[in-house]
């Protein structure tokens, strides 16, 4: 589980700091491939065994140049004649033996290197999924209303793939190269310095050009992840509002569209080919020209007498060694900037706070009377999330048996209440409480557990009707279910369908109409207990003799819980005990039905327009 | 956090998943050589026919260069360095033969810039190609195609599928240079030494018999690692999407559980997979090791005998060392083929899905038409036996409102549908201002008929750029009487930023009723002589509600329009009323005289029902009986 940082100073509001996490990829380079390497350590019995295992590889992949050039100065020592055959044949077959030897365990030890890495690199990517979705389950809706669902699924696949990956192409591989190349440096340097300094010369003009090329690379990934979440939601919204296009004939223009920014991605990514090329072949140059002036410094060093011919094929053989090395040096630094790149975006969302969490001394609800009161509540959206909507001044106060109804026009903060009820967002003023306790005391599993909105537009997931139906309750009974279905005048549809309650639906499955969906979020609802429910808006598809027929069969549920109900259809809450009408945030008049008709103000004005717009008023 | 609440019902399983319950039923390898996606992908190759044979030659030179290397080192060693100095030239030839490395290593290098820069490109290209011709035809493909066919699944193929075919292309070319390396180290071994050749070369037979036992364990287990993935992702997806519901039904903890479930599968399969791929090394390494130690051995000793030169010896012990690089990265890419085959024959599904509305090579594109619909003995279904619609005839004169009510399935939207000519009629025929609307083009159509539909859907970008959707070229100040006129202008300025206010994803910053006046503004400004419109079912509030009957009346205003109603005032208002039901118009004419007539309309109408959409199956069954009674 992921533990909770507050010593980020990060701004309260999850908001804020989405809006400002762009900027902060671009500095924070280094900082992640250290988190990236410090979560990886984390995993140390793993790390250990495959940092020996890399150390070791590394070795015995030395020795094997060594193995050679003994080989060679072996089978060339009879031709001038230095010691006899039987002698030479024996230590040839010792040299092959140490050869075999040495390739064996350089072998068996790159395979516990890889297999360690790859193993911390899974742990660490599933370690990520795990927290990366527990955070997304807890960021607010507002947050996710302004994030692009398919950004988020781009970091939660792509970019968790790309941080995996920095173990062993990273990591490990620094490792692995850093004593290759000081081994080797050592064990050249002792046999000649001279060539052991024309062998090694590629060494740090490769080194330059990497930390060059890091920086640059880095640069074009991200302009090329930023380009290409772009072409991906113009795919998706196109093909989502396939309709729409087709219906006003703008195929052209959504091909127009698509082309500019498919343009801008392909060009990136001829850049990022273009930069990666010149970088990698630019290193396999330099390489080979050091190997060319070892053949020409060591040939005449071996003409000279001044080393052998065996101890220059260890010189050749080990540069031979470093050809693969200096090939993935070029795949590091694409490993690297990559890592960045991903850790970056992942940790911009790992990092939020959720604006509503638990206080560190929150207790859980304890319900006595269901008594659910709003006492002179202030609420201003925070700052910067551009919504003007604002409450003030709300005291309601809703208990089992007193239903509350609140009506008023589009943007007066009707669905606001709704939010407040389950502390989806915070008061600025006053204090919501249940049974006398502030809900920001409390957790808010428990408060969510005993608050229930119902809301207008229900999600449906693929999966059976059971399913969707107990998703509040996934241990509900058989009979439970379908009485809550009954209840939400849903049960006799499904007793119909091929496969009754085991039937699929959702995009795969039988899809349901937009009154059938409200009725199935209603079902979910009153499947489970709670002591407060708040229909936000949750019948406005259901017509009005069904929404009669749900009302009725609700009366028992409605006598044990706080509910309120917000609605602008009037049919839906003309019984409520109490009636609230909100203009602009406040309340401008309340009472009940009776009363405010007689008030011949706002309510009254909404209904006469109501009866107006259709002279059935569905309860006659 | 504190833990799920531990159910204290029963101790049964809960009744939830995460992810979708439909497994992914697409294969993941296709074949290691599928003809037909590699002719298919060769049309696609084409235009870059010149560049791709540029590259071939670069890879070979490329290749060629790697190959000379050991062999320079041979010839200096031998002819130059080996004979200690006797040869009093030695020096001066070393010299010759380093100038000649050089020239061969710069020659390596810019085979190696261009066979890289160009096969990058390239491919780069062709993948750009494949995703804007499949983006393209999807654009005109039949809309019962996109209707039966999820949004995800397109995207995976235009992403996924896309990226899987990247990787091959970008390594194919290698793959050749790969194989020409392993031939040419062959040869030269052979050629250097046949004896010596031969014996080296012994070890390979055994790699293989190695890979043959390897490969179909090894393909099971990455099979499996692919599948953890994929419904990880999908969990992930569903959670994102649903995080409304989640957060208000506080299955944090049930499906964090279940999600960890599938996470730690994905987890075991993937180092699973890990282990099949790294237990190969040490086989390699060995094999090399014992191939160095057969030169060795038996090189040593012909060295000894002089029946070998010592620079031929180094020469083989280099080429060993190369020697399983081709074989290793020939392995990789068997699998990154299997995969792009299976990718490439997913992507040319969608290319090949039928495009069964297209413009006739006479279309005309009339640049004024009279508005008037007529349907004649229209027959037309989706499925081959099941027609929505059963010879249907009626006309809509210009200037007509015609509202279309009837139950849910009774084909309302098919007749929408095909007034675009969004399908093709089995049988009958569909004019619209006189043209048979398969005479036409359907840019004519979309400019002569405007929709609403039910689903105001909206797209990314500010508001402006929303309402002037269906004619670019619109002003400013027309897009600004267009939302004035459907009474949008208020709540558009008291936004932020007013008309440049940028849309969440699906316009989710607006109300419903917003999203729907926006598309009555939408539509406004195409200016159609013909107004489809699918009335929004779910109620509004009433304030906006106002406003839309007035936005309305201003739409329909010298426009003949086709009303898919559900609101009882939308009806009332229609010039005339279309019942429709399973397919046949069952009564036609205006309110007054259908409610005279005490057919379904006057029985629905009166059962109070405010839509007829959401008529409760029994109670629209029991009705239409009561109907064919009468």
């Amino acid at each position: 589980m992921k533990s909770k940082k507050t010593s980020h100073g990060k701004s309260q509001l999850d908001i804020n700091s989405e809006s400002t996490y762009r900027i902060a990829v671009s500095k924070l380079d280094t900082n992640v491939l250290w988190r990236i390497t410090k979560m990886a350590f984390r995993h140390r019995l793993r790390m250990a065994i495959g940092i020996v295992s890399t150390i070791l590889a590394a070795t015995f992949q030395l020795f094997v140049p060594q193995f050679l050039g003994r080989a060679v100065d072996q089978a060339h020592g009879l031709l001038t004649l230095t010691s006899d055959r039987a002698t030479t044949e024996d230590a040839l077959m010792t040299t092959a033996l140490l050869l075999i030897s040495a390739s064996l365990l350089r072998g068996l030890f790159t395979m516990c290197q890889n297999y360690q890495g790859e193993a911390v690199g899974h742990l660490i990517g599933y370690n990520l999924r795990l927290s990366y979705y527990r955070q997304l389950q807890r960021l607010s809706f507002s947050w996710h209303d302004k994030v692009h669902s398919g950004d988020l699924m781009a970091r939660g696949i792509l970019d968790i793939e790309g941080v995996r990956m920095w173990v062993t192409t990273g990591v490990l591989r620094f490792f692995l190269l850093t004593i290759l190349i000081g081994g080797g440096a050592i064990i050249l340097f002792r046999i000649d310095i001279e060539l052991g300094v024309v062998a090694l010369a590629f060494v740090p003009i490769v080194g330059f050009r990497v930390s060059v090329a890091r920086l640059k690379l880095r640069d074009t990934w991200m302009r090329l992840q930023d380009q290409m979440a772009k072409l991906t939601q113009i795919m998706e919204e196109n093909l989502s509002g396939i309709r729409v296009v087709r219906a006003f004939a703008a195929q052209d223009h959504e091909l127009n569209r698509f082309d500019k920014s498919s343009r801008i991605a392909l060009a990136v990514t001829h850049e990022r080919i273009g930069l990666f090329v010149r970088y990698t072949t630019q290193m396999t140059f330099v390489y080979f020209l050091s190997m060319g002036l070892v053949l020409w410094v060591g040939g005449h060093k071996v003409i000279d007498g001044e080393i052998t011919l065996g101890e220059l094929t260890q010189f050749l053989a080990f540069m031979s060694i470093l050809q693969m090395p200096v090939r993935q040096i070029g795949w590091m630094i694409n490993s690297i900037a990559r890592a960045s790149t991903c850790g970056g975006r992942l940790f911009n969302i790992l990092d939020l706070e959720p604006s509503i969490a638990d206080k560190p001394d929150a207790t859980p609800l304890r319900i006595t009377d269901g008594v659910l009161k709003f006492e002179n509540v202030d609420f201003r959206y925070p700052a910067g999330d551009g919504d003007q909507r604002t409450l003030s001044g709300i005291s309601l106060e809703a208990r089992p048996g007193k239903t509350i109804g609140i009506v008023g026009p589009p943007g007066s903060g009707k669905s606001t209440i709704a939010q407040l009820i389950g502390r989806y967002y915070d008061v600025t003023g006053g204090s919501v409480t249940i049974d006398g306790q502030d809900i920001r005391n409390v957790s808010l599993e428990s408060l969510r557990a005993n608050v229930r909105i119902v809301q207008q537009e229900p999600f449906l997931f693929t999966s059976s009707v059971n399913h969707n139906v107990a998703y509040g309750d996934p241990w509900a009974g058989r009979s439970d279910i379908e009485q809550s279905a009954a209840t939400a005048q849903l049960h006799n549809y499904i007793s119909n369908l091929p496969s009754g309650y085991a039937t699929l639906v959702g995009e795969r499955g039988v899809s349901l109409s937009g009154g059938q969906r409200q009725r199935m979020s209603i079902a979910r609802g009153v499947l489970l207990d709670g002591a407060v429910l708040v229909f936000d808006d949750s019948t406005a598809s259901i017509d009005a003799a069904t929404e009669q027929r749900i009302k009725s069969a609700l009366k028992d549920i409605v006598k044990e819980r706080a509910v309120i109900i917000i609605a602008h259809r009037l049919s839906s809450l003309m019984h409520a005990d109490e009636i609230l009408f909100l203009e602009e945030g406040r309340i401008v008049e309340r009472g009940d039905h009776d009363q405010l008709l007689a008030r011949s103000g706002r309510y009254a004005e909404l209904y006469s327009l109501q009866t107006r717009l259709s002279d059935t008023d569905g309860e006659n | 956090m504190a833990k799920a609440t531990p159910s204290p019902k029963s101790n049964r399983p809960p009744l939830a998943v995460v992810g979708s319950l439909v497994s992914q039923d697409e294969d993941l390898f296709g074949r290691i050589f599928d003809r037909w996606v590699v002719g298919r992908l060769g049309e696609y190759l084409r235009p870059y026919r010149a560049r791709i044979i540029i590259a071939i030659g670069a890879v070979l030179a490329f290749t060629l260069t790697q190959l000379a290397i050991p062999l320079i080192i041979r010839a200096a060693i031998d002819d130059a360095v080996a004979s200690g100095g006797e040869i009093a030239e030695g020096g001066a030839l070393l010299n010759i033969l380093v100038a000649v490395f050089i020239g061969v290593v710069v020659f390596n290098y810019i085979a190696n810039h261009v066979q890289e820069t160009i096969v990058g490109k390239i491919a780069g290209h062709l993948l750009f190609d494949l995703r804007r011709a499949m983006y393209a035809h999807l654009q005109v493909v039949s809309l019962s195609f996109m209707d039966k066919t999820e949004v995800g699944r397109l995207m995976s193929r235009l992403q996924g599928d896309v990226n899987a075919l990247q990787e091959f292309l970008e390594s194919s070319i290698f793959a050749i240079g790969d194989f020409v390396l392993l031939f040419g180290i062959i040869a030269v071994l052979l050629s250097l030494d046949a004896r010596l050749g031969a014996m080296t070369l012994s070890v390979v037979p055994i790699l293989f018999l190695v890979r043959i036992i390897w490969l179909p364990l090894a393909r099971r287990a990455f099979l499996r690692a692919r599948e953890t993935s994929s419904a990880t992702n999908a969990a992930l997806a569903e959670s994102i999407h649903g995080v409304r519901v989640v957060q208000e039904l506080t299955r944090e903890d049930v499906n964090f559980d279940l999600f960890d479930e599938k996470a730690t599968d994905n987890l075991n399969s993937h180092i699973s997979g890990s282990k099949y791929t790294n237990v190969l090394i040490p086989i390699v390494d060995g094999l090399t090791g014992a191939a160095m130690a057969i030169i060795v051995i038996v090189g040593g000793g012909l060295v000894l005998d002089q029946a070998l030169d010592i620079g031929v010896m180094v020469a083989f012990l280099f080429y060993v060392q190369r020697f399983f690089d081709p074989i290793r990265s020939l392995t990789i890419q068997y699998s990154i083929m299997q995969r792009a085959m299976a990718a490439g024959q997913r992507i040319f599904e969608v290319l090949d899905v039928e495009v069964e509305v297209s413009n006739k090579s006479d279309a005309q594109d009339p640049k004024e038409i009279d508005g008037s619909i007529e349907f004649e003995n229209v027959t037309f279904g989706y499925v081959a036996d099941q027609p929505v619609l059963k010879n249907i005839s009626f006309r809509v004169a210009p200037g007509e409102t015609v509202a279309l009510v009837g139950p849910t399935g009774s084909g309302k939207t098919s007749t929408m549908s095909l007034t675009h000519r969004f399908y093709d009629v089995w049988d009958g025929s569909i004019r619209v201002g006189g043209h048979d609307v398969r005479d036409l083009t359907q840019a004519s159509l979309g400019r002569h008929i405007a929709m609403v539909l039910q689903e105001p859907y909206l797209f990314s970008g500010t508001i402006l750029e929303n309402i002037r959707y269906a004619k670019l070229e619109a002003s400013r100040d027309a897009i600004i009487d267009a939302a004035k006129a459907v009474g949008a202008h208020d709540f558009i300025m008291r936004l932020g930023a007013g008309y440049e206010t940028e849309l969440d994803q699906g316009g989710g910053n607006l109300s419903l009723g917003q999203r729907q006046l926006l598309s009555f503004a939408r539509a406004l400004v195409a200016d159609a002589k013909i107004l489809i419109l699918d009335e929004a079912t779910a109620s509004i509030d009433s304030y906006t509600e106002l406003n839309i009957q007035r936005a309305l009346a201003r739409l329909l205003e010298n426009r003949t329009a086709m009303v898919i109603a559900h609101r009882l005032a939308t009806i009332r208002g229609a010039d005339r009323i279309m019942v429709l039901q399973d397919g046949e118009i069952i009564e036609t004419g205006d309110h007054a005289h259908l409610m005279a007539s005490e057919g379904l309309y006057s029985r629905l109408y009166r059962m109070n029902y405010a839509s007829f959409d959401d008529i409760p199956d029994d109670v629209a069954r029991t009705l239409s009986e009561s109907n064919d009674a009468t």
